[in-house]
């Protein structure tokens, strides 16, 4: 069997042989800066990695695996803004959201079950309990998805990813435009991402591809906003201008 | 006659039939935790439907009224038939199935179906095939079931009886032994088949070889048509010739509801009929449906309308399902904020906006590298259709990016299933357009915000869009901010021309720091004479 068909077998979640075999799993590629902060140098198939502190910061996460083809669903987070999203470089059209996974825990484990059987990633941002939390990362080891828990406590994470502080370029007293920010994100874990390990992002960043191996902090330099300053709407009716 | 195929050469009738024996039992054992060694039977009418193999052993027999069975074998767990529950269970075997060959059709709980071209092409042989389905289903739903391998659904469906490969090109040898009862599969309840294979006994036709033998024009004279399909079933040919596709004149299906449908429940009663029709009348010119126009009319008038799209084709079921999904939520939305309808549904009516050769959609579409691509999209919508019927057609949704000025305006969430279409044209130039990054956080109904100047009162905006103080401290979400960067306000004026939802507002991006030197910006809009967050750059 060639080895492409041999990816899709493992990308359909077949043979438990696996799961047994020692081979490093299939890691998803995520952008340079965040692949130091794994121990795997992306997202492993079949981990869950608790992602905090920074919506930006999981769409970040998610935006390179999907690039490639991956699926990705964004449960419980009615507000996720999909054209921030796509600015990081998210495939919006392989992205689907669950605002409502359900009324209950039995609906809402149901529903996120349900997605780890077909999609790549699934972030969840509606609080479990510790038993489901458990049965949906065992659900995503089994289905070789990545389960990303947003902003929810998880007590069997394998790394957890915090943004901790966020500075900000562009704005100023009056004028300029927000243009990027520096965020600092600090990965904690188990196993072998035991030592804490933290670098700085720079987002929106450059959607570049993937690079192996640890990426040293500080980071890369800004990159250049990609629009034009705003334009300024004229007023379009020839109504008098009143206080708003 | 058949002709012989070369081994490159797969009639394209070729089928995989996978079959799970004796499948109401197993069904209704597995949902009351019964252990498979305990005797079962399932009872419809009075009678037993299906018993399993441990019941057969102690005399059970289909056909045995339940008394009769009891008295045979007193332990025997006794199931009453449900063919929701047959259908049910059996999904997650079809979905296993599925797995490994996309395209399936489910012919009832128990069988399904494939062409045999692309799991045969794809795992090199139909043997190996055969091994992987059958550990694939074993392993994830532990359900035991037989794979077999002939030219069309009934030879194949024998071929599982079996467990056996027949080559491509010697179903006829394959079924000539075979007894001429094989004709009426009890699991089809088809009456006049029975009546058939009764006379066909009487008349010395034992075999299915003996029948094939009488020339089809004899058949066709002395029994009617019905007995001609048999006949070619019999001699290895699907049932009706396959014709090339070609466009039928009119492939819709309508349906007045009378009396008309304000319930769910009936409004399911209605789609299963309707489905059914639309299924059989495209079955009739080999075509499936990926693609559904479900069309219902009010008794007030009003036109309702949606589209659903599949991956695959629709079963019949698949097709009630989604009419069902949309009927229900239809019917609850109308009754929840009056949205929806105001009145009763009358008029049904399921279009197939697009239609496929019903084994169009094979593993060995997908060509190379594009295949990964299309078999994780593959998956990702039964994911999403699972989702939906679990929740709703309208809870998984999927953002389509178009035109607009704000970061909510230009994101339509689009439920799976529908057209994306964006809600504005991406391509017209917007003034007044916010650049990247946009918030990462955006509030559809915009949340509620103080933004106060040194002496805490409101920061007004001027009618030629000016602040007229600078402001100094931001409150959101119980967290007051010094402000310590702004820009704008950049006027908002829209739909002037539509009285009901122009717009006339003022948008400003806030930075605000807190005591520990946390920054959080915010996009706010003013309008009404109140501000609002429309998103947060979190």
């Amino acid at each position: 069997m060639s080895r492409s068909a041999t990816a899709t077998l493992t990308a359909l979640g077949v043979g438990a042989a696996g799961e047994l075999t020692t081979a490093p799993a299939q890691a998803l590629p995520v952008r340079g800066e965040l692949a130091g902060l794994l121990p795997w140098g992306g997202l492993r198939r079949g981990s869950t990695v608790s992602v905090r502190g920074s919506t930006s910061l999981l769409l970040a996460l998610m935006a390179a695996a999907t690039g490639e083809g991956c699926w990705a669903a964004v449960v419980g987070l009615p507000r996720c803004g999909a054209l921030a999203a796509a600015e990081l470089g998210v495939a919006v059209h392989r992205l689907a959201l669950v605002p409502e996974p359900g009324r209950d825990q039995g609906e809402v484990e149901k529903t996120v079950a349900a997605l780890l059987d077909g999609f790549d990633l699934v972030a969840l941002a509606t609080p479990v309990t510790a038993a489901t939390s458990r049965k949906l990362s065992a659900r995503a080891r089994h289905r070789k998805a990545v389960l990303l828990p947003f902003a929810v406590p998880w007590p069997g994470s394998d790394v957890e990813l915090t943004a901790t502080s966020t500075r900000w370029t562009g704005l100023h007293t009056g004028h300029g435009l927000l243009t990027s920010r520096t965020v600092t994100v600090e990965a904690t874990g188990r196993g072998a991402a035991t030592r804490p390990r933290r670098t700085t992002l720079v987002l929106p960043g450059d959607n570049e591809t993937p690079r192996p191996g640890l990426v040293s902090l500080p980071s890369t330099t800004p990159s250049p906003p990609g629009n034009s300053p705003l334009p300024v709407a004229g007023p379009s009716s020839s109504a008098t201008p009143r206080a708003v | 006659m058949t002709v012989p195929h070369s081994a490159e050469e797969v009639n394209p009738l070729y089928t995989l039939a996978v079959w799970c024996p004796d499948w109401p039992v197993v069904a209704a054992a597995a949902e009351a935790s019964l252990p498979p060694q305990l005797p079962a039977a399932v009872v419809g009418a009075g009678e037993v439907v299906t018993c399993s193999a441990v019941a057969r052993a102690e005399g059970v027999r289909r056909g045995m009224r339940r008394r009769a069975a009891q008295g045979q074998c007193p332990e025997l767990a006794v199931f009453e038939y449900d063919e929701v529950r047959d259908a049910r269970l059996f999904e997650p075997v079809a979905t296993a199935v599925e797995e490994l060959a996309p395209g399936i059709e489910v012919v009832r709980p128990g069988l399904v179906v494939v062409a045999a071209k692309g799991p045969v092409g794809y795992f090199g042989s139909a043997e190996s095939a055969a091994e992987r389905l059958v550990d694939h289903i074993a392993v994830h739903t532990g359900v035991e079931a037989q794979v077999g391998f002939a030219d069309g659904l009934f030879a194949s469906t024998l071929a599982a009886h079996r467990g056996v490969v027949v080559p491509p090109g010697r179903t006829r040898d394959f079924l000539a032994p075979l007894g001429i009862h094989e004709l009426d599969q009890p699991a089809e309840r088809r009456e006049d088949r029975a009546a058939l294979v009764d006379l066909l006994r009487r008349l010395g036709l034992r075999t299915l070889g003996a029948f094939a033998a009488v020339p089809e024009r004899d058949v066709a004279t002395r029994f009617g048509r019905a007995a001609v399909l048999a006949h070619r079933l019999a001699a290895g040919l699907e049932e009706r010739p396959r014709s090339r596709r070609q466009p039928p004149p009119e492939l819709s299906v309508t349906r007045e509801l009378d009396p008309p449908v304000d319930r769910v429940d009936a409004a399911a009663f209605a789609a299963k009929a309707l489905a059914e029709r639309l299924h059989a009348h495209l079955a009739d010119r080999g075509l499936a449906c990926t693609r559904l126009g479900i069309r219902a009319t009010t008794e007030n008038g009003e036109e309702l309308h949606r589209v659903w799209r599949c991956a695959e084709p629709l079963t019949p079921q698949g097709i009630a399902d989604r009419v069902r999904w949309q009927l229900d939520g239809w019917l609850t939305r109308g009754r929840l904020d009056r949205t929806g309808p105001t009145a009763a549904i009358h008029l049904l009516r399921l279009d197939p906006e697009e239609v496929v050769d019903a084994t169009a959609l094979q593993l060995g579409l997908w060509p190379g590298a594009g295949r990964d691509q299309g078999e994780a999209a593959e998956r990702a919508a039964r994911a999403m259709v699972h989702v939906q019927g679990l929740l709703g057609p309208d809870a998984v949704l999927t953002p389509v990016l178009g035109g607009g000025r704000g970061p909510v305006e230009r994101v339509r969430l689009v439920p799976w299933g529908d057209e994306r279409v964006p809600a504005a044209d991406p391509d017209q130039p917007w003034p007044g357009q916010l650049p990247a990054p946009s918030p990462a956080t955006v509030f559809a109904e915009p949340g509620p915000v103080a933004l106060l100047d040194s002496s805490g009162a409101d920061v007004v905006v001027t009618g030629y869009a000016e602040l007229v103080v600078r402001p100094h401290r931001i409150v959101h979400g119980g967290r007051t901010r010094q402000v310590v960067a702004w820009s704008g306000p950049w006027p908002v004026d829209e739909r002037w021309w539509d009285a009901e939802n122009a717009m006339r507002g003022a948008r400003l991006q806030v930075l605000g720091a807190a005591a520990d030197g946390e920054e959080q910006a915010f996009l706010l809009i003013r309008a009404g004479g109140k501000w609002a967050v429309e998103g947060v750059y979190d």
